[in-house]
């Protein structure tokens, strides 16, 4: 699998992660490295095989929907680079 | 003073016996913790932002009291991704600079709930876990305590180091691919990742979360089954934990391991393998079978794809993880103009806050997830694991263990990985396997190179056999002096 500078910048979009120019060339060199050895993937048939996606028998957990205590707000919110009173601050969405 | 008398260079169950027969107070453990920091933490840099004192000494910890809680008085070092109420909790990470959890991880709690004593700076980790060396991390590397211009391993190198340079008594880390076994493999400490869903998992900040585990770093294998009686068990806040009764790890060291069936996978000795490394684990094994286990060849036959595998399936994870970074809940926010400054400032936060190794990995696997990649790669992989797993269960049939080398080579120098990713992936060729399959594993330690750099050796069992591994590691450091080796710093 071939992947590009604009390959790279268009993940980096989907990631919302800012990439400088010469960021993104690095980035193309290494990931086309990287997924050249993950192709080796490719060689093996895998057409009956289920997915594992969790490795132990799971299943759904179940509880009382019963009231707990919880963190106050305030707490939760003390991290918050921009608040105000009980809320997060975001930059203007709507216009 | 020698050094069997310092305090900091004693194991957790040494020190409990101690302070039982009211030898020493708490106080003088911390004292003996902080001294050593103070000398050797400026050379090591184990702990994040050296030069602040790690230990309060506190005076409900001064004196034990007359019914103190089991472990009243023993400190603890955590790593840097395990939530502590109120103490700075960053993974390592630009991004997360500042954040003060509001509470505390299952584990921290049930070691409070037993009288342990949480040490507040935490350990250096490469950032979010993404690494092999703790070379990535927003404060500096860490260096090895056997050679300082080596790494400690990583991710959890800081807890590795930290046990070996006896500033922490004992220490909890995290493994999603090897980041407890390779640097106690390096390091020359006793390193368990349990059984997938044993620990729970809830105030571990998130990496990959099919795969993280939390585990122990100590300096025997003694305590590793004292500090595993303390977190292992259900956690209602985790819906993968467990609701399995924990056995009393510390009857399983029985130091009886005749006629326990042990396979070597043909397949973890192969090329690229350090010389060194491989005959002083196969010297490891041939002391196992005096000790009385059966030991024969067995095959892994899908090992080879398992490092692929891996870096689908956790950067995918962990894409999808660390999209809560956003510059809203916690630590960093850059802000943008433009048209959208919502979309702008996540962009800038997550473009300034993240390290590279980070940016690497959440590109690859969102890459893994975009749409046309998703079935080659994605749902290929997760098949894939399903193949490594029954490698597992084939052999785990017909024997108890599996004994492997923890690393294919012993420490390598800072910075000689840096700049190529994919030779520092390839340095968890053997521990990556457990993680995808759920079952526990161990690094103890079982030799030194020439140079002096210690090699690990990894025991591997069945889902919920931590026993099994327990008792055949303890056998084999009751007949060995390894464990005991400690750097000249």
């Amino acid at each position: 699998m071939a992947i590009d500078k604009e390959t790279v910048d268009y993940v980096a979009h989907l990631a919302r992660i800012d990439l400088k120019s010469e960021e993104s060339d690095k980035l193309a060199g290494q990931l086309k490295d990287i997924l050249g050895f993950i192709d080796k993937l490719a060689n093996l048939d895998t057409k009956d095989i289920p997915p594992t996606s969790h490795i132990l028998p799971i299943n759904n957990i179940l509880r009382q929907d019963t009231l707990k205590e919880s963190l106050p707000i305030e707490r939760t919110i003390e991290n918050a680079p921009e608040k105000n009173g009980n809320f997060f601050v975001v930059p203007k969405i709507i216009e | 003073m020698d050094r069997t008398e310092k305090l900091n260079t004693l194991t957790a169950n040494a020190l409990l016996d101690k302070l039982n027969q009211r030898e020493i107070s708490c106080d003088n453990i911390l004292s003996a913790l902080n001294e050593r920091i103070s000398q050797v933490d400026p050379k090591v840099k184990a702990y994040v932002r050296t030069g602040t004192v790690p230990f309060k000494t506190t005076d409900d910890l001064a004196l034990r009291g007359q019914s103190p809680l089991p472990l009243t008085g023993i400190p603890i070092s955590i790593k840097d991704n395990i939530c502590t109420e109120g103490n700075n909790t960053e993974c390592c990470s630009k991004i997360l600079e500042g954040f003060k959890p509001p509470y505390d991880a299952t584990v921290i709690s049930k070691l409070k709930k037993s009288g342990v004593h949480i040490f507040e700076t935490k350990l250096n980790m490469d950032e979010f876990a993404f690494g092999s060396s703790t070379e990535n991390s927003c404060f500096g590397a860490t260096h090895n305590p056997w050679d300082l211009e080596c790494v400690p391993g990583g991710s959890s190198g800081g807890s590795a180091a930290a046990v070996a340079a006896d500033e922490a008594i004992w220490a909890l880390g995290s493994d999603t691919g090897g980041s407890i076994r390779q640097p106690a493999s390096f390091c020359g400490v006793v390193g368990l990742k349990p059984t997938y869903g044993r620990v729970s998992r809830y105030g571990l900040i998130a990496f990959a979360s099919s795969l993280d585990q939390i585990g122990t770093l100590t300096k025997d294998v003694r305590d590793c089954a004292l500090l595993m009686n303390i977190i292992s068990g259900h956690d209602p806040y985790d819906s993968t934990s467990v609701d399995a009764p924990v056995p009393d790890y510390s009857q399983s060291l029985t130091g009886d391991i005749k006629g326990i069936k042990v396979g070597v996978p043909k397949e973890y000795f192969v090329k690229g393998m350090d010389a060194e490394v491989k005959t002083i684990v196969e010297e490891a094994i041939k002391k196992l079978e005096t000790l009385g286990v059966r030991q024969s060849q067995v095959s892994l036959p899908h090992t080879e794809y398992a490092v692929p595998v891996y870096y689908i399936l956790a950067t995918a994870e962990a894409s999808s993880n660390l999209a809560r970074f956003d510059g809203v809940q916690y630590g960093l926010r850059k802000k943008s103009g433009g048209d959208n400054a919502m979309i702008g400032m996540y962009k800038k936060t997550r473009g300034e806050g993240f390290g590279e190794e980070t940016k690497r990995r959440i590109l690859l696997g969102t890459f893994a997830l975009s749409h046309g990649y998703y079935d080659a790669y994605y749902l290929r992989a997760l098949k894939v694991r399903t193949l490594i797993k029954q490698d597992f269960d084939r052999v785990f049939a017909d024997f108890d263990c599996i004994v492997t080398p923890t690393s294919p080579t012993p420490a390598f120098k800072i910075g000689e990985r840096a700049q190529d990713p994919l030779s520092m992936y390839l340095s968890d060729i053997y521990t990556i396997s457990v993680n995808l399959a759920g079952i526990p594993a161990i690094s103890i330690p079982c030799g030194f190179t020439k140079k002096g750099l210690p090699v690990g050796l990894q025991i591997l069992a069945r889902p919920f056999s931590e026993e099994a591994i327990l008792r055949v590691a303890h056998a084999y450091e009751q007949a060995t002096e390894w464990h005991k080796m400690r750097p000249n710093l």
